[in-house]
């Protein structure tokens, strides 16, 4: 068990006390959608009815938090067991990113009080995306913690249960992978359901739910290069580029076939026209495009992509694409009807900025608390 | 092998979704069979707002100030203290009544009571129900968890969450036929067709409604018609009126899917803000894709059992199997 | 002062009124005509002037000479007098002493002798089929005398709804052809006072202007005066605020209309019919004494096309509707605010910290690199 350890630092760091700060500040208007009502806090309106909190905290949020399921998939599924080191952290990022959306997802309900309705069976709405993606994302978030529990266990030595465990664990990676490729496709189905108010070049109908699991993938990636570039340069610890570089190479693959029949579906519907009219729409899809495409040009040139920086701007890039993908089609680009706006209030935005807080707090301290990181001294 | 058996196993979900526009679609919903519903003459429409007024009474809504003056029930558009509510159209000098240049028109907004509902279709704790008989689309706070999935999930943007309550609910109209209310169960109309002075609002059957909609488009401008008021099928009045220039259009007769509740005018409907709309309703293709995913769960289950299979050859490889 | 340095002692004798009495009535008809008090002095110095004094042949065709009746009956004190001495009344069918074949001579003659200078008021329809013999004076049909009259007068007033548009004898299926004077006079200008019966308000107001000031006031298209008939009902009722909430009567008698609701829903013809009766009311009689004033839905008596055509209890078409801005445009929406610059502030931050972070983290990991190969 000498394979991880943990960092064993100060948990007090001035970083640490500037995202105190933020999410005190969170915590204070939180309190303030709770006592009085969101609409002291949010600027939702009768077009506008999710904002800022539903997109980002539980649609981008678990997005980003995919790094788990990423490397699920490459590692036990496709057997590349050298990623293993990569797959811890990839793991807790996963479980606070997803507890957090969780989180997300209950300040913004409007009846918070009555939320286990959605898991009484005599309430459930089988017809319903949002219930398959309620209940998936909370058995996911179970499913990522007994996944996680061996750190914990092997911190505070309960060999007994940790061998237990491991003998049913494969079970639970399999979840692992399904759960994700169910709930962040159907996040891509709750935009058909939308229709029209869907910009055409966000709206694919029946390929919602493919390009929302590829996008999710790629963020997946995208943020396991991200951490372990993070961690290489904040923690001082050896960078892993080498083996972040071989991971890029799958990327490029995904991100390839991705482009594609995002592409392909925009020009079999007839709606090429539309990225190049000028407007907001149009704008925003080649923002978004041209985010996709620079960390495919990184990643398929064999010097760059041995460059440690320029697989963190291929792999921000990625994280920004993926996330304009959806905050574009959930949001900027979704257009209720003539008369309706939505940008979200100071308060808002405080709140979400709030739980990013505490996720980037709860790394901090669990890394430097447990054994999350793998050893640096050979193993 | 190993791969394949990845691909076999989770990858098929997908191939099964990229053709499931074509296999076990779900078409729109038929209307119910005794749907109620109401018919919205936009040219009979004269502006009084006693349907605003008396929705208001019937459903014990306040009145929505306007600029904190508390003269008029000036409510803009839809809110959750407003479930009806008439906007104007106007154009140019804005004086010639239903005239697309120069002119103006009226027109009402409140829940269309589609025949297959976005809101019913997406809400995950069933707190939005089309009722099987009537047709009426009726929210229950009970059920509700306040996700506001029915109002993203509403071509019209009709269901209200109440934001400034901390304990808000949704609201919309419900054809005054909630619990508590429940007027056409006691056999009486909705609140506004029976105040409406015109009959610019007529309140029946979806069927008879439809009839008379269809009536209107046959007659020719200029010449006198009988128009009936409050209810279709025992109307309490009628009055004599010149038929104006029709657009040869019913809103809801198909629009994704059809509406009970439906509208005519003599100005186009895009220009009194009714959605861009096709005939197949959202509620339907998104199910269909759901369906298609997880019917009776197969083909997560299948997924499931290929993917541990898989993993329990992979971790066993890795000595020990830890993570 | 005007006033002062004008004799009325004539007037006070001649009409047998007060000069007090008589400039509030002069200020009272200008003031309802919109002029002000200078109108009104002007108006007082040419009714007391008796040199000024027009000759008026006042014509009766198909009608029940309510026109004539509601005018001697107003309440203004010593109407009778004004409007007698006010004008020289040469020729009218029901108060002329005289009769047959005599007064018809002094008609003759006075038109003669004013060719050109007297007032021509027209009260009653005027049939036009089978050559016009459903109404006959004298001998002559109503055609020819009206087309004789009008030919060499100053100004011709069609008095009554009869006169202006044909009243209730032009009602469907109208057997008579009957016609108003303007129909019959086309190419003259005809001033209409249209009322079944008509406010006499509205014409001696439109009289004393045109003694006064020797012109008619402005009118519209079909010839009524704008300061009377410039506004529908509707606009100036004070039922109104019912119809804006949505209040209606829906029968005689019910609790809606005991509590004095709006009358629309009951066949009220005001969105469609203009005149000035929510502010003057009928007659001066006061007391709120007027068709929607004591509860009944307005007739619409005024309006060609509406009051005789249309059946009493028949909806309204309105005419026009509230202040425009009462009503909500289609994208006007509840709530919704911009964009805050805090919010906007926040956010480009927020961007800006991903991205600066990211640049200054790829930095340190080349130079890491660098140092470790």
């Amino acid at each position: 068990m000498s394979e991880h350890q943990a960092l064993k630092r100060p948990i007090i760091t001035l970083p640490f006390m500037l995202l105190a700060a933020v999410a005190l500040v969170g915590l204070y208007f939180l309190a303030i959608r709770f006592t009085s009502g969101m609409g002291f806090v949010t600027n939702l309106n009768s077009g506008y009815a999710w904002g800022v909190w539903v997109v980002y905290d539980v649609i981008v949020g678990t997005a980003l938090a995919c790094g788990g399921y990423a490397l699920a998939i490459t590692v036990y599924v496709l057997n590349k067991g050298e990623y293993h080191p990569l797959i811890r952290p990839a793991l807790l990022a996963s479980l606070l990113g997803y507890a957090l959306g969780g989180l997300g997802a209950f300040i913004d309900m409007g009846r918070w009080w009555q939320f286990y309705n959605i898991f009484l069976p005599w309430h459930m709405n089988f017809n319903s995306v949002m219930l398959e993606v309620g209940l998936c994302v909370a058995t996911y978030i179970l499913v990522l913690f007994i996944e996680f529990s061996p750190t914990l266990l092997e911190k505070i030595g309960a060999k007994g249960l940790l061998k237990t465990l491991n003998k049913v664990l494969f079970f639970f990676i399999a979840l692992g992978v399904l759960l994700p490729t169910m709930h962040q496709s159907s996040l891509g189905s709750m935009l058909i359901a939308m229709g029209h108010k869907v910009h055409p070049l966000w709206q694919s109908l029946h390929i919602q739910p493919l390009l929302a699991v590829m996008t999710a993938l790629i963020m997946g990636f995208a943020v396991v290069v991200f951490e372990a570039s993070f961690t290489a340069v904040g923690f001082r610890r050896p960078s892993e580029t080498p083996l972040l570089t071989r991971l890029s190479k799958g990327i490029v693959g995904l991100m390839g076939l991705y482009l594609i029949i995002r592409f392909a579906e925009i020009i079999l519907r007839g709606k090429l026209g539309l990225i190049f009219a000028g407007d907001l729409g149009s704008w925003m899809f080649l923002l978004e495009t041209t985010l996709f495409i620079f960390p495919l040009l990184v990643l398929l040139s064999p010097s760059l992509r041995q460059r440690g920086h320029y697989l963190l701007y291929a792999a921000v890039s990625m994280l920004f694409a993926g996330a304009l993908y959806r905050f574009n089609a959930f949001l900027i680009t979704y257009d209720p009807g003539p008369g309706y706006s939505y940008f979200p209030s100071v308060s808002e935005i405080m709140v979400t900025a709030g739980v990013i807080a505490i996720e980037i707090m709860a790394y901090l301290f669990l890394v430097k608390k447990f054994p999350v990181l793998h050893s640096t001294d050979p193993a | 092998m190993k791969r394949r058996d990845f691909l076999k196993a989770s990858l098929g979900g997908t191939a099964a979704l990229l053709s499931s526009g074509a296999a076990e679609a779900r078409g729109n919903l038929e209307p119910a069979e005794d749907a109620i519903g109401m018919l919205f003459d936009s040219t009979l429409c004269i502006g009084c707002k006693a349907c605003v007024s008396k929705c208001k009474e019937v459903n014990g809504m306040p009145p929505v100030a306007m600029e904190d003056e508390i003269q008029y029930d000036a409510a803009r558009d839809l809110s959750p203290q407003t479930l009806n509510v008439i906007k104007v159209y106007m154009e140019g000098v804005g004086t010639h009544k239903d005239q697309a240049v120069d002119g103006f028109a009226f027109e009402k907004r409140s829940c269309m009571h589609c025949v297959d509902p976005g809101c019913v279709s997406v809400c995950p704790v069933t707190a939005l129900r089309r009722h099987p008989k009537t047709g009426i689309v009726t929210y229950h706070a009970d059920a509700c968890i306040g996700c506001r999935t029915c109002m993203v999930g509403c071509p019209y943007n009709v269901p209200q969450f109440d934001y400034d309550n901390p304990f808000g609910e949704i609201h919309k109209c419900q054809m005054c036929n909630q619990a508590g209310v429940e007027r056409v169960d006691k056999g009486m109309m909705t609140g506004c067709a029976e105040v409406c002075p015109t009959g610019a609002t007529l309140f029946g059957s979806r069927k008879a409604l439809l009839e008379e909609a269809q009536r209107r488009m046959t007659l020719s401008a200029g010449e006198i018609y009988n128009y009936p008021r409050g209810d279709i099928r025992k109307p309490e009045s009628h009055h004599e009126k010149q038929v104006p220039a029709y657009q040869k259009h019913i809103w809801g007769e198909k629009e994704a899917g059809g509406t009970n509740v439906m509208h005519i005018s003599a100005i186009s409907f895009d220009k009194l803000g009714m959605p861009p709309l096709g005939e197949r309703s959202y509620a339907s293709i998104s199910e269909t894709v759901q369906h298609t995913l997880y019917k009776y769960l197969a083909l997560p289950a299948v997924a499931l059992a290929g993917l541990t299979f898989v993993v329990r050859r992979n971790t066993s490889d890795d000595e020990g199997g830890d993570s | 002062m005007a006033v002062n340095e004008f004799d009325f002692t004539a007037v006070e004798k001649r009409l047998g009124v007060s000069r007090r009495t008589f400039l509030k009535f002069c200020t009272g008809v200008a003031a309802s005509l919109g002029l002000s008090s200078n109108a009104a002095m002007a108006m007082a110095k040419a009714v007391a002037d008796p040199k000024k004094r027009p000759p008026v042949i006042w014509l009766h065709g198909q009608e029940c000479t309510g026109p004539s009746e509601s005018l001697l009956r107003s309440e203004q004190p010593s109407l009778e007098h004004l409007i007698l001495d006010l004008i020289s009344l040469d020729y009218h069918q029901t108060l002329d002493a005289g009769a047959g074949h005599q007064v018809e001579d002094i008609k003759k003659k006075a038109m003669q002798e004013n060719k050109g200078k007297y007032l021509l008021v027209v009260e009653g329809a005027i049939p036009l089929a089978n050559d016009g013999i459903f109404c006959k004076i004298g001998g002559e049909t109503m055609v020819d005398i009206t087309n004789e009259a009008a030919e060499h007068a100053a100004a011709i007033v069609a008095f009554g709804s009869c006169a202006s548009w044909g009243g209730v004898q032009s009602a469907d299926p109208n057997p008579t052809g009957a016609v108003g004077a303007p129909q019959l006079l086309s190419g003259k200008t005809v001033v209409t006072i249209p009322g079944c019966p008509p406010n006499p308000a509205n014409f001696i107001g439109t009289v004393l202007y045109f003694v006064t000031y020797g012109k008619l006031p402005p009118i519209d298209e079909k010839g009524r005066p704008k300061w009377a008939y410039g506004r529908l009902i509707h606009e100036n009722c004070y039922r109104r605020p019912h119809f804006d909430a949505g209040r209606f009567a829906l029968e005689f008698g019910d609790e809606g209309h005991r509590k004095g609701y709006c009358l629309y829903k009951l066949g009220c013809k005001g969105p469609e019919t203009y005149n000035n009766c929510p502010s003057l009311e009928f007659n001066n009689i006061g007391g709120g004494v007027w068709p929607i004033g004591i509860g009944h839905p307005c007739f619409g008596c005024s309006e060609s096309g509406v009051g005789f055509s249309k059946p009493l209890f028949s909806l309204a078409d309105v005419k026009t509707h509230t202040p425009p801005n009462m009503f909500p445009s289609i994208d006007d929406r509840e709530g919704g605010t911009g964009i805050s610059t805090g919010a906007a502030a926040i956010t480009g931050a927020a961007v800006g910290l991903a991205v600066g972070a990211t640049a200054m983290a790829a930095k340190k990991l080349d130079n890491k690199e660098h140092d470790e190969s």
